[in-house]
């Protein structure tokens, strides 16, 4: 378990204040000019020995991405950084709570990314349904720029940098990030392809560097301590402290600061109160947010909360929103209301996800009312097999692997529904 | 070059090259709805997926760069595979209405679900319905067969320049749209019927008339305006169905305007299918013998004779003509000018487009004088918007012009402007000759009797100045223009022209004629419109459909029109016609075909014979006059864009368009 020495986000229950004086005693923007002061590589060269992965759900590595953007700024292409706090995927909750109470760690993380990655504009792009977090983040700019601490020399540091927070309109996939990038620029939020990549080809053509707000916000901390204290915590690749949102049939819903590679078990035990009816009355823990496969009661049993022994078992630690999913639920009835989430959130760009997700929520719907024969529980696995890596975008992926979880491991459910209910129907 | 595999043969491209361009390269065919070569890429269909090394899902090949090294497999199982699950995805939500589409037969779904669909639909449940929207007068729109490629929205925004169409809502929800359900106000709307990939865009005007199959195709030139654009004509026994582009790069890429495409109803309404004379004030119908007799007859006293030239007329036509009032009337009293238009002289530099149409892109500064290319040659406005989009072009006018779907700088009325440019007066001079390549677009709006001559001079010097008189271009509104003057038919007498004892018109259409009270009028054309009325004779002539004959585009290249059909009736062929009045007077041509014909024009106007070919001008013999300074504002000519001929005057689907679409034609603020 996480000593309270070792938490980054010290305020992440809001008992403090997130005003900048508060900040200022738990030890943000301190000598924030030093760090800036050893010059971009070893920032960049310390961000990879710390093993960071992005928050956001991907995992990339940060400082691999930092070194993508152009070493030299050319005149008619200026640098920006842009900070997703689209934070929309179902189940995750983590930005939020660093926009309520922690606004000021993100602040200075933006200051030390933009320095790294040469940018002196900074976007945040926050979700527009955040309209209470957004006023306190812009209070907490405000207080920042009157301090001295962002515009022109912003802390002391040589380096000028100006934030701006632009509100989402509401749509899912505009935390995507080249969706994110049109949707800034005011076009509708559609996923652009790739190649060219952002970091290359971003916001308005120009070199873009797009982080999660929970990656940003824990930089600085690492820089003060060091990457040698970050790798401490986890397994290899897979290093530092997170923040897990445990929500679902659990006793105590709660945002934790954790270690990476905690085993879930413990996560639900320790932190949330426990699963309701006690751990053997579980069924099945979504651990990464509404997009990734969910994992039965057996492998939850022993499986470690990081990206790499996620992947194994066919799942994805995602944005570490852990929904949990007790045996008093209709397992086929909650896949379906996230399909139905996703059918709902589709851009309607490219065609496998615009049609297919309909058609999976529709098949998932007949089978929870008894109206399908047991080839369409075939079908629905082709169909979404269809879908995945045929996109322009990650949301194929996000759509169909929930459904190909339920399909791997609640197949038995499916038949169920599938032999019982319609033979229960038709006498 | 980028070397790369693709199933197993190697080939080089160039760098830059995608590898969907590379496989066709290479020989194979990959499907696709969205990709097409002229717009940008979405790469949203994904039809287009192949497999290539080291990915270990599909990519869309219309949007990844070939890359040195890369191993590309076009029929693997795994493409096969995603082929078949992207067609099954466009399938679930698209109607099984092919037998009642218009679409059939000629449909990019049809086809590439045969070639590489599984052949078999698993879904059964409802599909979706979309309400239809109203695109206007010439897009008729299936929206339930709508894939959502968004060809039609790139094509708006990019070509066309009418950010009119666009997409609302979203996932299976997502629906194309004009935002407010109004009519596309682009004089290249129709082009997204070909864009369309299946049923959902398709013709109003030409809907449940025939199947693709069933339709003789011609290729053929356009003579709606100057530009020449190649088309293909689609026709059922006599009737034209439908007209649609035919590529050329030279002239108009792939896209024609709504006039070429749509006017050709007007082909089947109110044409003259058998000769007609006056009795007692009334026109007759009657057989070719009375009708030759009649003329003869009645021209016998007379003493001056006169010939019109009208838009539409083919070289051949003319050149026969010219013969004819050489031969029988003894007169070279013939034009082919229908209003004040001021000619230099006859020789090509001072009469057409130096600039070629496909190098108006390079251009990095436009003057157009008294010019409104949108609606006097709208394939002309492509081009400039090309150059405005890949060179930066500016464009500036002298003469209020109407919104161009680009920006314009109006420097002003008056045409004084010109010599201020000229002798380095004004700060746009230095604009002017800081361009590298600048042209200048004078239309027939300025090129009358009185500034017509200063014009030309003054873009002369001030082209000369800039080192480029091959950007020297005249603008001509007309078919037939550009041939009449290479066969000199014309005669700076034109006041008199019309007031000749006989007076011949040759599907002249365009001029109002006073008729004398003892003045016999020969009308020869198609149509029956006002002129037509007025004559004592009417001869009925053929559509440029309905014959075979050249015409020279504004940039004096030739083109052979194909004939597609057959003249209505009694009509015949308008050479024929000439050749057997000039055998009444017993004078008669000296040729009895159409080759026989075209030998001896060819012989004098040798340039006519180089078919497609653009004429070499010495640029070095050209000279240069001193002018008077003149001031005068100059105000643009009334432009009716959908009613400027005869044809499209007749036409009922123009005439809708005037009415949905026109009210653009106001001039612009700026």
């Amino acid at each position: 378990m996480l000593k309270d020495k070792d938490r980054i986000f010290k305020n992440l229950y809001g008992d403090d204040s997130f005003a900048l004086s508060s900040a200022l005693k738990r030890g943000d923007w301190n000598a924030t000019d030093k760090i800036l002061a050893k010059g971009k590589e070893w920032i960049i060269s310390e961000i990879k020995n710390s093993e960071l992965r992005g928050r956001g759900g991907a995992g990339f590595p940060t400082g691999v991405k930092w070194s993508f953007a152009p070493k030299n700024v050319q005149p008619n292409k200026p640098h920006y950084l842009i900070i997703n706090a689209d934070e929309s995927e179902p189940g995750t909750c983590k930005d939020r709570e660093i926009l309520r109470n922690e606004p000021h760690k993100l602040l200075e993380g933006c200051l030390i990314s933009s320095f790294a990655v040469g940018a002196k504009k900074c976007y945040i792009y926050i979700r527009g349904e955040y309209v209470r977090e957004g006023e306190i983040l812009q209070k907490a700019i405000d207080e920042a720029y009157e301090n001295g601490l962002l515009g022109e020399n912003a802390a002391k540091s040589g380096w000028s940098l100006d934030v701006y927070i632009h509100y989402g309109a509401g749509a899912y996939i505009c935390g995507e990030e080249t969706a994110l990038l049109e949707s800034l620029e005011g076009k509708r939020g559609l996923p652009r392809l790739k190649p060219p990549f952002p970091a290359l080809i971003g916001l308005y053509g120009c070199p873009t560097i797009v982080n999660n707000v929970e990656t940003v916000a824990v930089v600085p901390e690492i820089l003060k301590r060091g990457a040698k204290w970050f790798s401490s915590f986890g397994r290899p690749k897979n290093r530092g402290t997170k923040i897990f949102c445990i929500s679902g049939n659990v006793n105590n819903p709660c945002n934790v600061e954790e270690t990476m590679s905690i085993p879930l078990k413990e996560l639900v035990e320790e932190h949330a109160g426990g699963v309701v009816g006690g751990w053997e009355n579980l069924q099945a823990v979504i651990p990464g947010g509404s997009s990734m496969p969910l994992l039965p009661k057996q492998i939850c049993d022993k499986v470690l909360m990081d990206f790499d022994s996620l992947i194994e078992v066919e799942s994805g630690l995602g944005t570490a929103g852990v929904v949990v999913i007790n045996k008093d639920q209709d397992i086929v009835k909650c896949i379906s209301r996230i399909a139905r989430f996703y059918k709902h959130e589709s851009c309607g760009q490219c065609t496998p996800c615009r049609e297919g997700c309909g058609w999976m929520w529709r098949m998932l719907e007949r089978i929870n009312r008894g109206e399908s024969n047991i080839e369409e529980i075939d079908m629905l696995m082709d169909v979404t097999k269809q879908i995945e890596g045929h996109t322009i975008c990650a949301f194929g992926e996000g759509s169909a692997w929930p459904v190909q979880g339920l399909l791997r491991h609640f197949k038995a459910e499916l038949i169920d529904k599938c032999e019982n209910l319609g033979n229960r129907k038709i006498a | 070059m980028v070397k790369l595999k693709i199933d197993n043969k190697n080939i080089e491209v160039e760098p830059g090259t995608t590898i969907l361009q590379a496989c066709e390269i290479a020989g194979k065919e990959i499907p696709r709805f969205c990709y097409h070569e002229k717009l940008s890429i979405a790469g949203n269909c994904r039809m287009c997926l192949v497999e290539v090394s080291g990915s270990n899902k599909p990519v869309a090949s219309c949007a990844m760069p070939a890359v040195d090294g890369q191993e590309i497999k076009t029929n693997s199982e795994m493409v096969k595979k995603a082929r078949e699950g992207v067609m099954e995805f466009l399938l679930v939500n698209h109607p099984l209405d092919c037998p009642i589409c218009d679409q059939g037969g000629e449909c990019d779904l049809q086809d590439q679900a045969f070639n590489y669909g599984g052949g078999k639909s698993r879904y059964e449940l409802n599909k979706r319905s979309v309400k239809e929207k109203n695109m206007g007068p010439l897009i008729k729109t299936h929206m339930n067969r709508c894939i959502h490629c968004t060809r039609c929205i790139r094509f708006a925004e990019e070509i066309a320049g009418v950010e009119e169409l666009g997409a609302i809502n979203r996932g299976e929800n997502m629906e194309i749209s004009t935002y407010l359900e109004k009519s596309v106000t682009s004089e290249f709307s129709a082009n997204l019927i070909d864009l369309c990939p299946v049923g959902a865009l398709t013709s109003k005007p030409y809907a449940f008339e025939a199947r693709p199959w069933e339709l003789k195709k011609t290729e053929s030139v356009d003579v709606m305006d100057a530009i020449g654009s190649n088309i293909r004509i689609d026709s059922k026994g006599w009737e034209v169905k439908r007209i649609l582009p035919k590529i050329n790069e030279d002239i108009n890429e792939e896209w024609i305007s709504d006039k070429t495409r749509f006017s050709c109803d007007g082909l089947l309404n109110n044409r003259i299918d058998s000769p007609y004379i006056k009795i007692n004030g009334k026109l007759t119908a009657t057989s070719w013998g009375n009708a030759f007799e009649f003329i003869k007859s009645n021209v016998v006293n007379k003493k001056s004779f006169s010939g019109l030239i009208g838009q539409l007329v083919d070289v051949e036509t003319t050149f026969a003509f010219k013969e004819f009032f050489k031969k029988v009337f003894n007169s070279n009293l013939i034009d082919f000018r229908q209003k004040n238009l001021f000619l230099k002289n006859s020789s090509l530099f001072h009469n057409i487009f130096n600039t070629p149409l496909n190098d108006i892109h390079n251009s990095d500064l436009i003057l157009l004088i008294g010019a409104n290319p949108r609606h006097e040659a709208s394939i002309l406005n492509l081009k400039i918007r090309k150059a405005i989009k890949v060179n930066q072009a500016k464009v500036f006018s002298i003469g209020n012009i109407p919104d161009q779907t680009y920006e314009v700088h109006h420097l002003g009325d008056n045409i004084e402007i010109l010599n201020d440019i000229d002798s380095n007066n004004i700060d746009f001079s230095k604009v002017f000759y800081a361009a590298k390549k600048p042209i200048i677009i004078i239309g027939e709006s300025v090129l009358n009797f009185k500034i017509g001559n200063f014009v030309i001079e003054k873009s002369k010097s001030i082209l000369s100045k800039a080192n480029n008189l091959s950007g020297f271009n005249i603008l001509h509104q007309n078919a037939s223009s550009v041939g009449s003057i290479i066969l000199e038919s014309y005669n700076n007498n034109f006041t008199n022209l019309l007031l000749s004892d006989v007076l011949f018109l040759l599907n002249a259409d365009e001029v109002k004629i006073d008729k004398q009270s003892n003045q016999f009028i020969i009308y020869q054309g198609t149509h029956g419109g006002e002129n037509a009325s007025l004559a004592d004779v009417v001869l009925p002539g053929a559509a440029f459909t309905e014959k075979e004959g050249i015409f020279v585009n504004l940039e004096g290249r030739p083109q052979l029109a194909n004939k597609a059909s057959y003249p209505p009736g009694n009509a015949k062929e308008d050479w024929k016609i000439i050749k057997a009045l000039s055998d009444i007077f017993n004078k008669p041509l000296n040729f009895n075909s159409l080759e026989e014909l075209r030998e001896q024009m060819f012989d004098k106007y040798p340039i006519l014979k180089d078919l497609d070919c653009l004429p070499t001008i010495n640029y070095k013999d050209i000279k240069i006059e001193e002018v008077d300074k003149i001031e005068q504002n100059i105000k643009l000519q009334d432009f009716r864009y959908y009613k400027s001929n005869i044809i499209a005057r007749q036409s009922n689907t123009m005439h809708e368009c005037e009415k949905k679409i026109f009210k653009i034609n106001q001039p612009s603020k700026n």
